[in-house]
């Protein structure tokens, strides 16, 4: 079944290798340079063709891949259900594939977040829904491997591994549910004429019920491989087995009911909803805090089993040459930065400082770009010899890249953050103003992100070397297995209340429901007016 | 479940922290009444040239306080020019003909979405006079980037 897996990471990695490119262009772009292909048209292509290709498609497929490795090799067994795996894995192919040509051909460049009433060719809208149509199979998959598993381990907890891709299913099972409708009750019929307009406000609400649980998606998966991964990889122990599992847990709980923090602007939704999402956001810091602790002291675990006595040596002797490890460790440091400055957008009035300005772009490639993405390439190191029986080749582009994509990531995100304070709004073209005094300020910092979108693109131009070396020419020899960390104290023997999948759900469902029931009710009984749609060009 | 010492630690200084954080919130809500722009009122987007909200654009005051009306559309304000008194209350009601737009004066804290089919309004203080820059900061098509305006903030009169 290695198969299944690599057939998701392939495409993953061609996702990533086409995004890339899109986002050099718009580094060049941004740095004014007067390039003949340099366009508004295509920039808008370019920034919608990176949102989609990273944000849904890559991480989606590698989610995909990773969550198969978990299911078969922590629980031992086949994953249940092969048939409708692949089915999964071809229906999110054909819908990638009809998003890209939309986009490609210019007919969808409406940008990942695809506000109506912008309005995308239907091919578009279709495609991303059976993207998600593919990652439902995929849920079923992995939550019908572990009931399988189940009938015969009556008292085992999950492996922590697959604890971890449980509580990510659950996540985007939930989450999902409100895309879907905004994709199937107004955008699709309205793409297709058969509605003539439709409600903005109303798919917003929709999106980011949606595109706020769709981070911890992303960085669920990314805490596995911290946990589990890591620990290997740094020749020590992880630090706390029950405080992983209730970290997942809690990320059940609260990843949905929060979506308002990034409507904070918004009309239509009134203050003290905003606040109640705000007061939750700021809750499910608390499980991001605890995993900053218990990795960072799974570091040092590593760190004094390989010798070290004092108070910090246990740093200097991790192995920072072993990409995963470099990965992580240097990732955690960007999303540090990140989780922190996402406390400031999550900050009700303070928001409206930095509210859809270049400081947005700049905290997210910190949290998605480097906690989430440079953990996946340091995993894909790792994991994808492990898969398909061939020694990773060009060894030592490996090794370099996460150091230069921490480089590039810290140029273009502090010039971001700053640029963004100064008042630099996001995704624009052209950032000149026609010369206005606050546009002249930004123009050096401007300059600095596109030397750090440089860097990043060196980095994974070297990624992506590395990944089509290996798959062409690695050597061929028996795979090493896949190890898992052992626990510094043993792990419980028997299910705990963290293993209660069906009570956290309902509890979630019920949070989501006081969160976004009375607003939804309200806005759907509220007078409204349609949009009809409109052509960005 | 056994929880070591030191983490127990960092646990509770991460709880006083997001406390902390919450609190800071909470104060700058109830303090200066520090909150988004959350304004619940809605207009055919269709029709807004002859709404009668909208009729008369631009800054109109009554001595305390002035209100601005705008329209936004791709790509530009209409009035792209804005003329406000230093140191007054100002109201915004802004709304949108087309797609979503933003509207940001740089410099201020003066942001709101501008979503056609709802009426975005926030008051603000603008204590400092000179020329500030307005930008349009959600994606609206191919001239997002040209889609500005500017606010000018006199001296009041006394």
């Amino acid at each position: 079944m290695k198969r299944l897996s690599l057939a998701h990471f392939w495409v993953a990695i061609v996702a990533f290798g086409a995004a890339s490119a899109m986002a050099f262009m718009q580094a060049l772009s941004r740095a004014s340079l007067d390039l003949p292909w340099r366009s508004a048209k295509l920039y808008y292509l370019s920034v919608t063709a990176h949102g989609v290709l990273m944000a849904l498609v890559f991480t989606t497929f590698f989610i995909m891949a990773f969550g198969y490795v978990v299911a078969e090799r922590t629980l031992g067994r086949p994953v249940a259900g092969p048939r409708l795996a692949w089915a999964g894995f071809w229906i999110a192919v054909a819908g990638t594939a009809a998003a890209a040509w939309a986009i490609f051909t210019g007919k969808a460049t409406v940008l990942y977040t695809f506000y109506p009433p912008l309005k995308a060719h239907p091919a578009f809208y279709i495609g991303l829904t059976l993207l998600i149509v593919g990652s439902w199979l995929w849920g079923a998959v992995m939550l019908w491997s572990y009931r399988a598993w189940r009938r015969d381990q009556r008292d085992a907890p999950a492996p922590l591994a697959m604890h971890g891709m449980i509580a990510t299913v659950i996540v985007w099972y939930i989450a999902t549910a409100g895309v879907a409708a905004e994709a199937l009750l107004q955008l699709i019929p309205w793409s297709l004429g058969l509605t003539a307009t439709i409600d903005p406000l109303l798919s917003r609400m929709l999106f980011w019920y949606f595109g706020h649980p769709l981070v911890y998606f992303w960085l669920l998966p990314a805490y596995v491989i911290w946990y589990t991964l890591l620990p290997v990889a740094a020749g020590g122990k992880l630090f706390s087995d029950p405080l992983a599992r209730l970290v997942f847990v809690l990320f059940i709980l609260l990843s949905t009911p929060v979506g308002f923090h990034h409507q904070f602007m918004d009309p239509g939704v009134s203050a003290g909803w905003k606040l109640l999402h705000t007061l939750l956001t700021f809750a499910i810091l608390f499980p991001s805090f605890v995993t900053a602790f218990s990795v960072t002291a799974s570091m040092e675990v590593a760190g004094r089993m390989r010798g070290a006595t004092g108070l910090f040596d246990w740093l200097g002797k991790l192995p920072w040459r072993e990409p995963l490890f470099s990965s992580i460790a240097l990732s955690m440091i960007l999303f540090a930065a990140g989780g922190l400055g996402g406390a400031i957008n999550a900050s009700f009035g303070m928001n409206a400082v930095v509210h859809n300005t270049a400081w947005i772009q700049g905290h997210f490639h910190l949290t998605v770009g480097s906690a989430v993405a440079l953990t996946f390439m340091g995993a894909a190191y790792w994991l994808v010899p492990r898969l398909s029986g061939r020694e990773l080749e060009l060894g030592l582009l490996a090794r370099v890249q996460p150091y230069l994509w921490f480089i590039g990531m810290l140029l273009f995100s502090v010039s971001n953050h700053i640029t963004g304070i100064l008042g630099m709004p996001r995704r624009v073209f052209d950032a000149s103003y026609e010369g206005s005094p606050a546009a002249v300020q930004w123009q050096g910092l401007t300059e600095l992100s596109a030397l750090g979108g440089v860097f990043l693109f060196a980095s994974a131009a070297f990624f992506m070397l590395v990944m089509i070396g290996t798959g062409l020419a690695g050597k061929r020899r028996e795979p090493e297995p896949i190890a898992w960390a052992e626990p510094l104290h043993p792990a419980p023997l028997r299910r705990t209340v963290f293993d209660r999948y069906g009570l956290w759900t309902a509890v979630a469902v019920v949070l989501v429901i006081i969160a976004y029931g009375y607003p939804l009710w309200h806005h759907l009984r509220m007078a409204r007016f349609g949009s009809p749609g409109f052509s960005p060009f | 479940m056994n929880v070591p010492f030191y983490e127990k630690l960092w646990m509770w200084a991460s709880a006083v922290l997001i406390v902390a954080f919450l609190t800071t919130i909470v104060a700058g809500l109830t303090g200066s009444a520090l909150q988004p722009p959350s304004h619940v009122e809605t207009i055919d987007p269709t029709k807004v040239w002859n709404d009668p909200r909208f009729t008369t654009r631009g800054a109109t005051t009554d001595g305390q306080r002035t209100t601005v009306v705008n329209v936004a559309m791709m790509f530009a304000f209409e009035p792209a020019e804005i003329r406000v008194p230093a140191g007054q209350p100002v109201t915004f009601r802004l709304t949108s003909t087309d797609v979503t737009h933003g509207f940001q004066i740089v410099g201020t804290n003066a942001n709101t979405m501008v979503v056609p089919g709802y009426i975005s309004q926030f008051t603000t203080v603008f204590p400092l006079p000179g020329e500030y820059l307005i930008v349009c900061n959600e994606y609206c098509g191919l001239g997002h980037h040209v889609m500005a305006g500017k606010l000018i903030v006199e001296e009041a009169r006394p």
